[in-house]
């Protein structure tokens, strides 16, 4: 259970470690070095030069000079705390939604499907490959607040419900912490499942049989077969959904109100807007590492060693 | 009752595929509508107009030339050294493997607000003009490492005993590799690019922070059109775009399939 992407079928010899070669040894360098150059210059350098900019003071009409201000992470921290914390929470329970939503489905494509398991696995990727903003925006149309789904959420009494455990602030859906966490849900969805159907359609399905032939009880084969067989494809893809869920701020910024926003939006808003560059590099950098410090300890705590 | 709960599980897919499908729908029905105010968001009457028009409202089709431009460089510079890392990872034995993992994994594991404007300050730094340039080199830099992921799975499942075979069948390094190792590591390539292209088209975030304003590419077109009146014709590409993403799914799913068969 060491690799997410899975190892290759027993026929192959050399699948994690590959074969020795009798080539001399430049040729995985050279063949290494176009890309990881790249990586090293576009992603590496651009974090220093990120926490660089962080540390500058002055305007970008007379240019930035570089004072080590280390208090502008206690001025970032000080007015954006809350916004931080939504992001992360937000974050947190779009991915919850998604795992539950997206098990029974990957479950269902990959053991009990049949043939129609390429259909459905086709009507799952082909909306990942249309415009997601565009279908962000098709949920402002559902959830108008003139729309049946609205009218049928109040005459239900969902609108009360959503209003007093204070996901709306009113009647309606749009606009809301509701809309925005419905949002993140449904666009980081299939992150989430492509990751499971992989690991579950590995899983040999004579495992769980063989838990009923010893007398465990469909929850138990769940619990103690499938389950932990499938741990793999539930790291990756809660990874894959909690991380871009954190930083977005498209759906804040299309389905939410004033109350809602992320700090992806306040960091978009600060470079591009209020060209305040060392607060919004600051913030940046925040982000940067308190995703990688969750990161890290949840990887370490799932025992997934290699994710690549 | 005992049929609705054999098939709970099989609801609850259907239901949460519904989900997911929903908004592609609700674009589609939408696309033919014709709606009064400067926002498609009620359905007022049934017409055809976009449809017949899809570049009938300024600058719609330039930023989606650009897009598309965009997308076809960057899948292509990212596949390619993406592909090139992808087989040192899985076909050699090398120092700093580890390292090279890290690497690789790191652009997916950052937030893509943190890629784009770590990337405008070096930019800034460096004199680098914002512009579709700009945008080129980042949409390279976030799709190489998903091409690397995509093509080591397949490159890690091929049987090396195929390249030993070709070997001593007398075939060269180089013809091993084009005429033996590429043609098998192919559907790999192939979706690595596929993917590519789709984050590449379908960026904002990053794209938001590089671009100028002679550079709109479609989802920033798509943005500014949120906050400006939302043109039917949004709905008509978008819609074209799913029709596209299925033909093209369906039809890279039969051809596996057909290998399979043939293998």
């Amino acid at each position: 259970m060491a690799s997410v992407t899975g190892t290759a079928p027993a026929l192959s010899t050399g699948a994690s470690a590959p074969p020795e070669r009798r080539r001399s040894n430049w040729v995985p360098y050279a063949l290494l070095l176009p890309g990881l150059l790249w990586l090293f210059v576009f992603f590496v350098v651009p974090m220093i030069t990120l926490f660089s900019q962080s540390l500058q003071e002055g305007s970008i009409d007379e240019g930035y000079t570089f004072t080590g201000n280390v208090g502008i992470y206690a001025e970032a921290l000080q007015s954006y705390f809350p916004q931080l914390l939504r992001s992360i929470g937000y974050a947190a329970s779009a991915t919850v939604l998604a795992l539950l939503l997206g098990y029974p489905l990957a479950y269902f494509m990959a053991l009990k499907a049949g043939r129609w398991k390429n259909v459905l696995l086709v009507l799952v990727i082909a909306p990942f490959f249309t415009s997601f903003l565009i279908r962000t925006l098709a949920w402002q149309t559902i959830l108008s607040d003139v729309g049946p789904v609205t009218s049928f959420a109040r005459s239900i009494g969902l609108t009360n419900l959503l209003q007093a455990v204070g996901l709306t602030s009113n009647d309606n859906l749009m606009a809301s912490k509701f809309a925005v966490i419905c949002g993140l849900t449904y666009n980081f969805l299939p992150f989430m499942i492509l990751p499971l159907y992989a690991s579950l359609e590995r899983l040999d399905p004579r495992l769980v049989e063989a838990a009923g032939d010893l007398y465990a009880s469909p929850a138990q084969g769940f619990r103690f077969v499938t389950w932990p067989l499938s741990l793999p494809g539930v790291v990756a893809g809660t990874l894959l959904t909690f991380i871009p869920a954190a930083g977005d701020f498209i759906n804040s910024k299309l389905l939410g109100n004033t109350q809602t926003v992320m700090i992806g939006q306040v960091i978009d808003a600060q470079f591009l807007r209020v060209l305040n560059y060392p607060l919004a590099a600051a913030l940046s950098f925040v982000l940067l590492v308190l995703i990688l410090a969750l990161v890290m300890a949840y990887v370490r705590k799932a025992g997934t060693e290699e994710l690549v | 009752m005992r049929w609705v709960k054999r098939h709970l599980l099989a609801f609850a897919a259907l239901a949460v595929l519904f989900y997911m499908l929903i908004p592609n729908v609700v674009v589609a029905i939408f696309s033919f509508n014709k709606p009064r105010g400067r926002y498609n968001y009620q359905w007022t009457e049934f017409s055809t107009e976009a449809w017949q028009h899809p570049c009938g409202t300024p600058g719609i089709c330039e930023s989606l030339g650009l897009s598309l431009r965009i997308g076809i460089t960057a899948s292509f510079v990212a596949t390619v050294l993406g592909t090139m890392v992808a087989f040192a990872l899985g076909r050699h034995r090398f120092r700093g493997r580890a390292g090279t993992n890290l690497l690789v994994f790191m652009p997916m594991a950052t937030p893509e607000v943190v890629m784009g404007s770590s990337l405008l300050t070096l930019f800034v730094m460096m004199g680098v003009p914002s512009g579709s340039e700009a945008i080129l080199i980042a949409h390279i830099m976030f799709c190489l490492s998903f091409v690397v992921v995509a093509v080591k799975a397949r490159v890690a499942s091929l049987d090396p005993r195929l390249e030993e075979a070709a070997a001593d069948l007398g075939a060269n390094a180089v013809q091993t590799f084009l005429r033996v190792t590429l043609p098998l590591a192919a559907p790999g390539i192939a979706a690595g690019a596929l993917l590519a292209f789709s984050l590449s088209f379908d960026d904002y975030i990053i794209t938001n922070f590089n671009a100028s304003p002679s550079s709109i590419t479609f989802p920033m077109y798509v943005w500014g059109a949120s906050t400006r009146g939302t043109p039917v014709q949004i709905n008509v590409i978008g819609t074209i775009m799913f029709l596209i993403a299925l033909v093209v799914v369906v039809g890279g799913q039969a051809y596996s399939s057909r290998r399979q068969k043939a293998a």
